[in-house]
């Protein structure tokens, strides 16, 4: 069994009061709250081990080089890749996916080259993409979605073609909650030599990943959002990949030599990696990766599916209540619009209630006009939620209701 | 709940519920769209202003209880009012949203829109408050882009 309480001691601030009621926090998919695993580690790095890394002969520099280095064979165990080459240090997803769109593809597109999206990107998944096709005069390709929230795959085959040179699906939507068939798309794609880049942001933190069994090309995550510092995230490439990929940005620690003539660059990953690095969040988001093995993701996703389960099955009951996202595969997370109640008003009646929950488009805007909405309230959980948590979001629901009339 | 309940009045429910001059005026001599990107809340403002003063005005669109009831009351109250006039209630209405302090004559020129003086206690609601008299601004301007609520 989860013990859901004792992982709830780990969380400092999930005993807070907000606006003197117990804070109940359901906004897990834009950030996740930290344990104090977490926090003690970046304190300690801070206390006993700090320094710059991959530069200095001392004993400090060399202890942080240790642990920078540690981060990389952590996350590369933790998504099961092949090597910790392919672990490149990113700001985030968002920067994950701007570096393989200027260092990958950008050098490959020729006009009327094709990139294929799917309608539930996060905008983080779209601009990039449109910038480099807009500067090379390659289209954007759009996998549509469906009423319930899952994409038409049965529409790959006509969007799949040799003119494709990328494929870019997330691999869990952040509005919707849908998990899509991944493996699917990326079986399709290869058939066509296309490489596939997963967007991670939301998958990582709820479903085991092994991106040797998926197969896919690129994998891109924050730290953020599986309970790791801001400012941190990984990009998962294949290794022949990154070997043939120009440098992202350019400065110091991705270079071997440089002369006003002619630089040589470091070898991968260092290559992507130019300048002093966020080096107390890699340690961080190391420590949340560990702490999230320990407590298993097997168990974390059976609790999470169970508690999705009740909380769908509860809010269903609140009349004029519409789920917007119903898809047979999803990950904990209920988008909601209320019967003639806008979203924002939802969002800060329910925050004086001590309810923290996203309102507006969550940087999905395709989505919110397939569904012909300006905004959903999104109720995202985590394995520190309870039950009884999500009885008080339904409660608090209804207080809306009774307020707004 | 008092707080929220300063914030969502029944006057504000009411002009929530059945906004007023909520239709596009074909004769209008000023018009601008208004958009919130953080909430989706869109509106637009159509203005005929005769010899600098507001015969007629009126708004579409979309929005939260704050924002909508807010365009609904403003229009009401600007009808008859005069442009130079116009330009000082933005300021106090602005300053009123924002907990500004406000003498008696100024609050009491604002009339029924002191209802929104429950806002200053939601900072994350002011934009929704503000959008429409933003809009009334650029309209006023000509200005052809979107109002931001900046
Ligand atoms: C599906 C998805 N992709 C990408 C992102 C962007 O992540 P970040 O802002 O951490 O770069 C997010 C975060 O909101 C997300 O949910």
């Amino acid at each position: 069994m989860f013990d859901v309480n004792k992982v709830r001691s780990d969380f400092p601030i999930l005993g807070t009061t907000v606006y003197g009621k117990p804070l109940v926090y359901a906004d897990n998919a834009a950030s996740t709250q930290k344990p104090q695993q977490v926090i003690d580690s970046i304190t300690e790095l801070y206390s006993n081990h700090y320094a710059n890394i991959h530069r200095g002969v001392h004993h400090l520099s060399q202890k942080s080089t240790a642990l920078y280095e540690a981060a990389r064979e952590t996350v590369k165990n933790f998504i099961n890749a092949r090597q910790v080459e392919e672990i490149v240090f990113v700001r985030g997803t968002t920067e994950g996916v701007n570096l393989v769109a200027s260092s990958y593809l950008e050098p490959r597109l020729e006009p009327g080259d094709e990139i294929l999206i799917s309608e539930m990107e996060h905008h983080s998944n779209i601009i990039p993409w449109q910038l480099t096709a807009e500067r090379t005069g390659a289209f954007l390709k759009i996998i549509p979605l469906l009423e319930n929230g899952d994409l038409d795959l049965s529409a790959l085959p006509d969007l799949i073609n040799s003119k494709v040179k990328l494929v870019a699906v997330t691999h869990m939507s952040n509005s919707l909650g849908t998990i899509n068939d991944v493996s699917r798309i990326i079986e399709q794609a290869h058939a066509f030599d296309i490489p596939v880049l997963i967007d991670g942001a939301q998958s990582i933190a709820h479903m085991p990943i092994d991106v040797q069994k998926l197969d896919c090309d690129f994998f891109v995550f924050s730290g953020h959002k599986i309970y790791g510092p801001t400012g941190i995230g990984a990009l998962y490439a294949k290794e022949n990949h990154l070997l043939n990929m120009e440098p992202y940005q350019g400065g110091g620690d991705m270079i071997l030599n440089v002369s006003f003539e002619k630089t040589e660059y470091n070898d991968i990953p260092y290559k992507f990696e130019a300048g002093t690095p966020n080096i107390e969040g890699t340690i961080g988001m190391a420590a949340a990766l560990k702490y999230v093995s320990e407590l298993g993701i097997e168990a974390i996703d059976e609790y999470e599916q169970e508690l999705l389960a009740y909380a769908a099955k509860q809010f269903s009951q609140i009349e004029g209540l519409k789920i917007i996202g119903t898809a047979p595969k999803k990950g904990s997370i209920i988008s909601f619009v209320l019967d003639g109640i806008h979203p924002h008003d939802v969002g800060t009646i329910m925050d004086m209630e001590g309810v923290a929950v996203r309102t507006g488009h969550h940087c999905t805007q395709p989505v919110m006009d397939c569904y012909n909405i300006p905004a959903t309230t999104r109720v995202s959980l985590s394995f520190y939620n309870t039950v009884d948590e999500v009885d008080q979001i339904a409660k608090a629901i209804t207080k809306v209701k009774e307020l707004m009339g | 709940m008092s707080e929220l309940r300063e914030l969502y009045q029944e006057v504000i429910l009411d002009h929530n519920k059945n906004p007023r001059n909520f239709k596009k005026l074909d004769l209008h001599s000023h018009h601008a769209n208004g958009h919130n990107p953080l909430c989706g809340d869109k509106l637009e403002l159509f203005l005929d202003v005769v010899e600098g003063i507001i015969t007629d005005i009126s708004f579409v669109g979309s929005g939260c209880a704050i924002s909508t009831s807010s365009a609904s009351l403003m229009t009401q109250f600007l009808k008859g009012k005069s442009i130079e006039e116009t330009r000082h209630y933005f300021d106090n209405f602005h300053d009123l949203v924002t907990g500004k302090e406000l003498d008696d004559e100024a609050l009491e020129g604002l009339g029924k829109l002191a209802v929104f003086a429950g806002v200053q206690e939601f900072p994350a609601r002011v934009k929704c408050a503000s959008l429409s008299w933003h809009t009334l601004i650029n309209a006023l301007d000509s200005v052809d882009e979107p109002a931001a609520t900046e």
